[in-house]
């Protein structure tokens, strides 16, 4: 450690240079901080234990949906505390670019979320109006609807049976709003009822999407699970029980291999970053080589050297790289709050920590390799007599 | 008094592309501990590369060379290194300091390379800038001092591992008359009080004049050897 100082001499001798640097390199780890998170997540699975909600879905895909006689016996597994289920309706408003997040519920949805904030007036209200929806508040600001107004919407799957188009219309009962930030994303959702979605739409009834089952003893969660897809081992709608994060990680890869995504993201600003502060690195010991001679003729080995250019490099990585991680972790809950939950960026655990700063000895010994080899093979009289 | 610098038959060639250039041819000589020698002759007539054989910087392709007893010509380049750091103090034309590092941290420099401790360190260099009389510039960095002050942290660099050797490569060819004199009377107390043995490469038949004997070099051989 007596040569730090060395090192953080050779960084400083073009400030500039290195503060851009640097700022590249924590632009780099604060993206990874950002991203490794949603990476471990879409390819860690969840575990059941000490959860006290847990969802039943097709074993095979989520969009394969369950016959309604499975609820009855879901209901009487064992351990079963309450249970609602529902159905995803896709659809927009107006435009296809305004699309809406449309699910219809069974009666006991909101006694099972209570996250949603809907008051027993709402709730009334609902019960009331066989094609009544309840909107979230953040959704109604943004279209501007308001209670009584109709909700046309242009489904993306289901035809209306009455009509035989996609074309459905809503009233507007209740305007729901979220009682915490965590669950503002709720916000956007409109919540149809189960049972008009079962009878009005073309494609046939009896079947649910999924069903959400809340345990008696979060500690038997996974006992319970186990019972539940015990009932329809061997069928043709076998299911699985799982965590409501892996059943919304589930949805989220409908789009594609989220995590294969984000580690190719990772990847290429990596290489990018490796490219980058490697010509800083080797710009930074062609210009020092009558230094690094000077210290070989003071005695420095060409070990020593060789360590002290790779100090060098590290060093410069690690500083970028420790700012970018802390600043993702002060970024983090505040992207998630201001996004209102749409998006809950896991916050940046001891893990991804270790992962970050082996990435950075890894990266600044990698672009530190050909400069410190350089460095090292200098020879003395050469390099002072500028050869 | 017993010779510190044995130098028997030592030629030293360089391969520029696929010709190989002779420029030093059997030169054999002797430096007494406690001399302080003069190298003079044109550019071209060897006398850095003599210098750079004797300061362990560069190896022979012939002869041998011994440095209080030790065949330096045979030592690989990790012992060249710690042999240097250990018997050697370098002073060149362009003070060759570390522009980031103040004077106490240059001067610290080859302490890094032994097992004192950061307060001895410190304090060490605090003695070898008073010596030099730059005690109260050692928080400047090299840009904030004079050519002359530079060349003297670059002495006081030199000293500061207490080599028996000093090697100085033209150390007064880019001072004027005034720092080149200040110079060269240090040079002169460390060999005369502190009985440091220096052998100075020069053009300026002034600076050899501080020096008890000089050597001229022509064309790789030594053409008057005064000793």
């Amino acid at each position: 450690m007596k040569y730090l100082h060395l090192a953080w001499a050779g960084l400083m001798r073009r400030k500039t240079r290195t503060v851009l640097t640097i700022l590249s390199v924590l632009a780099a780890f604060l993206l990874f901080g950002l991203l490794d998170g949603v990476r471990a997540a879409f390819n860690a699975g969840g575990t059941l234990a000490g959860v006290d909600r847990m969802v039943v879905s097709s074993r095979f895909s989520i969009i394969q949906p369950l016959p309604e006689s499975l609820i009855t016996r879901v209901q009487a597994t064992p351990g079963v505390r309450k249970l609602t289920w529902a159905n995803w309706f896709g659809g927009y408003y107006q435009e296809p670019k305004n699309q809406l997040i449309i699910f219809a519920v069974a009666p006991g949805y909101f006694d099972v979320y209570q996250d949603y904030g809907v008051t027993a007036s709402q709730l009334d209200a609902f019960k009331r109006s066989r094609t009544g929806v309840l909107v979230g508040a953040a959704l109604a600001n943004r279209f501007g609807w308001k209670v009584g107004d109709k909700l046309p919407v242009m489904g993306s799957i289901f035809p209306n049976k009455a009509t035989g188009e996609t074309t459905w219309a809503f009233d507007i009962v209740g305007i729901y709003q979220a009682p915490n930030a965590k669950s503002r994303a709720l916000e956007q959702q409109v919540m149809l009822h189960w049972k008009y979605f079962d009878e009005a739409n073309a494609y046939g009834s009896g079947n649910v999407g999924w069903i959400v089952v809340q345990v008696a003893d979060p500690g038997s969660s996974a006992k319970v699970a186990q019972a539940i897809d015990a009932l329809s081992a061997n069928s043709d709608h076998e299911t699985k029980t799982q965590t409501e994060q892996d059943f919304n990680l589930s949805f989220a890869k409908q789009i594609g291999d989220i995590g294969l995504i984000v580690t190719a993201i990772i990847g290429a600003v990596f290489f990018t970053l490796m490219l980058l502060t490697g010509n800083t690195m080797a710009q930074a010991v062609r210009e020092r080589i009558p230094e690094l001679a000077t210290l070989k003729t003071l005695g420095f080995t060409d070990r020593s050297v060789l360590v002290l250019v790779f100090l060098e490099s590290v060093l410069l990585i690690v500083i970028g790289g420790v700012l970018g991680m802390a600043l993702a972790s002060v970024l983090t809950p505040i992207v998630s709050a201001a996004s209102g939950g749409m998006l809950e960026l896991p916050p940046i655990g001891p893990a991804s920590w270790a992962v970050g700063l082996a990435l950075m000895v890894a990266v600044g010994a990698i672009v530190g390799v050909l400069p410190a080899l350089r460095a090292m093979r200098l020879r003395i009289v050469d390099a002072l007599a500028g050869r | 008094m017993s010779a510190l610098v044995e130098i028997r038959d030592v030629s030293k060639a360089y391969t520029r592309g696929r010709q190989s250039v002779e420029v030093l041819h059997h030169i054999s000589l002797d430096i007494r501990q406690g001399d302080f020698l003069a190298l003079m002759g044109p550019s071209g007539s060897g006398k850095t590369t003599l210098l750079n054989l004797i300061g362990g910087l560069d190896s022979p392709t012939s002869g041998s060379i011994a440095v209080g007893g030790r065949r330096i010509d045979a030592l690989g380049g990790s012992a060249l290194a710690k042999w240097r750091a250990a018997n050697v103090g370098f002073i060149f034309q362009f003070y060759n300091l570390l522009p980031m590092l103040t004077a106490q941290k240059n001067v610290e420099v080859p302490l890094l390379l032994t097992k004192l401790s950061a307060a001895q360190r410190k304090r060490n260099a605090a003695i070898a800038l008073s010596l030099v009389n730059l005690a109260d510039r050692a928080q400047h960095k090299p840009n904030e001092l004079s050519g002359g002050q530079q060349q003297r942290v670059a002495i006081a660099r030199a000293i500061i591992s207490d080599p028996t050797l000093l090697v100085c490569d033209e150390p007064t060819g880019d001072l004027d008359r005034q720092s080149a004199e200040e110079v060269l009377g240090l040079l002169q107390l460390l060999n005369r009080e502190h009985g440091k043995t220096i052998i100075m490469v020069t053009h300026d038949p002034k600076a050899a004049g501080h020096a008890s004997h000089t050597l001229h070099l022509e064309k790789g051989t030594l053409v008057e050897a005064a000793i």
